[in-house]
C-alpha cells in the first residue's frame, strides 16, 4: 500500500490549511471539513493525481441532538480502489438550517443515497436534482431517524424498565 | 391523501402517443416488491420511474434501540438469500470495535457458512435468469441444492432462510457430525448437478441470444454509481471485498475474481457461475485446513460477549453472571466509530457502526449494495425492449429486503 493515511493528511492540509480536523478511528482516516467545503474536499480527493479518491463507498447522516449548531452530520465514506485506501469525510450543519452541498455531479451514485439521508435525517443537499423521500411514504411530515422521535410511545406508561438499561 | 397520486402520466404522453406501463409493486416477474412506471414505446423502453419502499421496516431506528445480539435477526431480513453473509458481517462489525480476535478456526468455519450462502445466493439468481428467458428446468433442478445448502445452515444453526447464525466471537455450537455429513454429501453431488445447469444455458444458442447485449452496463458507469458485486465485475471492473480488504482469513486461500467484459447479462450470469466454482474451491480448501485444527474451537474465549452454554449457567457461577450481563445488555461497549465491510452476495455489504458506550449503537447504518445499484436500472434499460428490462431486473439480482431495509 504505498498511500498512507499520512500522506492524505499532508496533501489536505497543504490544500486547505487549518480547516480541517482529523481522526483515525480503527485506522480509517476521519476528516470533518466545514459544511461549506464538503464538495471542494471531495473534488479534491477526486481529481488529485495521488489521492485519487473516485468510488463514493458509502454516504449516509447522522444526528447529535446536544451539539448546538451542529446537530446534523452528513458522512462520506470514500474509496480508492486503485491504492485500496478508504477515508471518511464528515460535515456538520445546524439542524435550522441543514443545507449541505449535493454530491451528485461529481458521483451519480450518491442520487439515492442523498435522498435517504433527506428522507430520513432532512437534510436539504442543494442542488440535487431531485431531492424526494425514498423509502418513506410521500406523505410524511417529519424526518424519523433524529433523535427526538423515540422508537416506542413515550406517552406509555404501562412499562417500567427503571431497572434495566442504561 | 391526493387520490390520485398513484396515476401519474410523464409528460406529454398522450401527445408524445407512449404508453405507460405500471410494472409491480408485485408482478410475478420483478421477483420482489418494487414498482416501475415504464414509458414505452411499441416494445421500447423509454423511461422509467422506479418506487421502493414497499417494506422498509426501520432497521436502522430498531438498531438504535437494541442490544447488540438482537441486531444480528434484523440483518437477517437484508438479503434474505444470504443471510449468514450478513450475520457474519455484522458479528465482524463488532468485534472489530471490541477488538476480539477469533481463532483461525472460527475463521474457516465461517468462510465455509459465507461461501455456502453465496452459492445459494447466485443459484437464485441464475436459474432465475433462466426461468425469465422461458428454461424453467435449470430452475427446478438446481433449487434443491439450495434446500440442501439450507438442511446445512439448519444443522448449524436451527433455522434455513433467516439464520441468525453464530454469535460474537465464533458460532453459538459446534458443527454437529450431521452437519459435516450433509456438507460432504453436497461437496460430493453439486458440482455434477451445476455442471449440468451449466451445459443447459452457457452455450445454449437461444440463451445467448437472448441474454447477450442486454442492459449493458460499462466499467465507467459501474464505478460512478458505486456498484459493487458481481454486477461490477461483470463490468470488468476486480474489485471484489474478500481480496481488496480480506476478513476472516480470506487472505489464507487461493481464488480467482471472475471479471466480465460487457457488463450485459450474460456476463453478469457467467461471473456468478464462475464464481459459484470459486466458492466450491474456497470450501474444500477451507476443509483442508480444518482437518490440522483443534477441532473442538468454535468460538473466541471472550466469556464478556459470548453468551455461555446453558448447562454452564445453571451450574456454575462465573456462566450465569455473564449469561444476566449479556442479556441484561451490562456489559462494556466501548465507544467508537467503525466501518466493516464483506463481500455479500450482492456486493459490499457495509455496516457503520458509532458506539457511544451505551447497551444499543448510536447509528447503525447499513451499506446495502442493492439499494445503490438499483438507481443504475433505468439508465441500462433504456432503449432496450421491455423484455429485456425483465430479464436485466433479474440478472441484476435485486433483493427488496435489502433494497429497502
Amino acid at each position: 500500500m504505498s498511500l498512507t493515511n499520512e500522506h492524505i493528511r499532508q496533501r489536505l492540509t497543504e490544500k486547505f490549511g487549518e480547516a480541517l480536523a482529523f481522526e483515525e478511528p480503527h485506522n480509517m482516516l476521519t476528516v470533518t471539513a466545514p459544511a461549506d467545503h464538503n464538495l471542494k474536499v471531495l473534488q479534491f480527493l477526486y481529481d488529485d493525481e495521488q489521492l485519487r479518491f473516485r468510488f463514493l463507498t458509502d454516504l449516509t447522516g447522522v444526528h447529535y441532538p446536544e451539539r448546538s449548531g451542529e446537530e446534523l452530520g452528513v458522512v462520506y465514506h470514500l474509496h480508492n480502489l486503485t491504492d485500496n485506501v478508504r477515508l471518511r469525510l464528515k460535515v456538520f450543519v445546524p439542524v435550522e438550517k441543514p443545507d449541505v452541498f449535493t454530491a451528485t455531479k461529481l458521483f451519480p451514485g450518491a442520487n439515492w443515497m442523498e435522498r435517504e439521508t433527506y428522507d430520513f435525517f432532512g437534510i436539504n443537499f442543494v442542488g440535487h436534482p431531485d431531492l424526494r423521500r425514498i423509502l418513506n411514504a410521500d406523505e410524511m411530515d417529519y424526518f424519523p431517524m433524529r433523535k427526538e422521535y423515540t422508537l416506542e410511545d413515550p406517552q406509555r406508561t404501562d412499562k417500567d424498565d427503571e431497572m434495566f438499561g442504561r | 391523501m391526493d387520490q390520485h397520486q398513484h396515476i401519474k402520466l410523464a409528460e406529454e404522453s398522450l401527445a408524445k402517443q407512449t404508453t405507460t406501463l405500471n410494472l409491480g409493486p408485485t408482478h410475478p416477474a420483478t421477483h420482489g416488491v418494487f414498482q416501475n412506471i415504464l414509458e414505452v414505446d411499441g416494445e421500447r423502453v423509454l423511461q422509467t420511474e422506479p418506487t421502493i419502499g414497499y417494506i422498509h421496516r426501520a432497521f436502522e431506528k430498531i438498531s438504535e434501540r437494541r442490544p447488540y445480539y438482537q441486531i444480528t435477526p434484523l440483518t437477517d431480513r437484508l438479503n434474505y438469500c444470504s443471510a449468514p453473509i450478513n450475520n457474519i458481517g455484522w458479528h465482524l462489525t463488532v468485534e472489530k470495535l471490541l477488538g476480539i480476535k477469533t481463532p483461525k478456526r472460527v475463521d474457516y468455519l465461517r468462510v465455509i457458512i459465507m461461501e455456502l450462502a453465496r452459492i445459494a445466493d447466485h443459484l437464485v439468481c441464475n436459474s432465475v435468469i433462466g426461468v425469465d428467458t422461458g428454461a424453467l428446468t435449470g430452475f427446478t433442478y438446481v433449487f434443491q441444492y439450495r434446500e440442501k445448502i439450507y438442511e446445512i445452515f439448519e444443522e448449524v444453526c436451527g433455522s434455513r432462510l433467516t439464520t441468525n447464525i453464530g454469535r460474537f466471537g465464533g458460532f453459538e455450537r459446534n458443527f454437529t457430525q450431521a452437519a459435516w455429513d450433509k456438507l460432504d454429501g453436497f461437496m460430493q453431488t453439486f458440482p455434477k448437478a451445476f455442471q449440468e445447469f451449466e451445459t443447459l444455458l452457457n452455450r445454449n444458442r437461444i440463451f445467448m441470444e437472448r441474454c447477450m447485449g442486454a442492459g449493458p452496463l460499462t466499467a465507467e458507469m459501474a464505478l460512478a454509481y458505486s456498484v459493487t458485486g458481481p454486477n461490477l465485475r461483470a463490468a470488468g471492473v476486480d474489485y471484489d471485498v474478500r481480496v481488496a480488504s480480506p476478513y476472516s482469513s480470506y487472505e489464507d486461500f487461493d481464488f480467482k475474481i471472475p471479471v466480465g467484459s460487457t457488463g450485459d447479462v450474460y456476463d453478469r450470469f457467467m461471473v456468478r457461475n464462475m464464481e459459484i466454482w470459486e466458492s466450491m474451491g474456497i470450501i474444500a480448501q477451507a476443509l483442508e485446513k480444518l482437518k490440522d485444527l483443534d477441532p473442538s474451537v468454535y468460538h473466541a474465549d471472550v466469556p464478556e460477549f459470548y453468551l455461555p452454554d446453558k448447562k454452564d449457567v445453571y451450574s456454575k457461577m462465573e456462566a450465569l453472571i455473564y449469561h444476566f450481563k449479556i442479556i441484561m445488555g451490562e456489559t462494556e461497549i466501548l465507544p467508537g466509530e467503525v466501518y466493516h465491510a464483506v463481500e455479500g452476495g450482492n456486493g459490499e455489504v457495509g455496516y457503520y457502526l458509532i458506539s457511544d458506550g451505551g447497551r444499543s449503537p448510536y447509528r447503525l447504518h447499513f451499506r446495502r449494495p442493492c439499494f445503490i445499484y438499483y438507481q443504475v436500472y433505468p439508465e441500462i434499460i433504456k432503449g432496450g425492449l421491455l423484455s429485456d428490462a425483465i430479464v436485466t431486473l433479474s440478472s441484476l439480482n435485486v433483493i427488496a429486503g435489502e433494497l429497502d431495509a
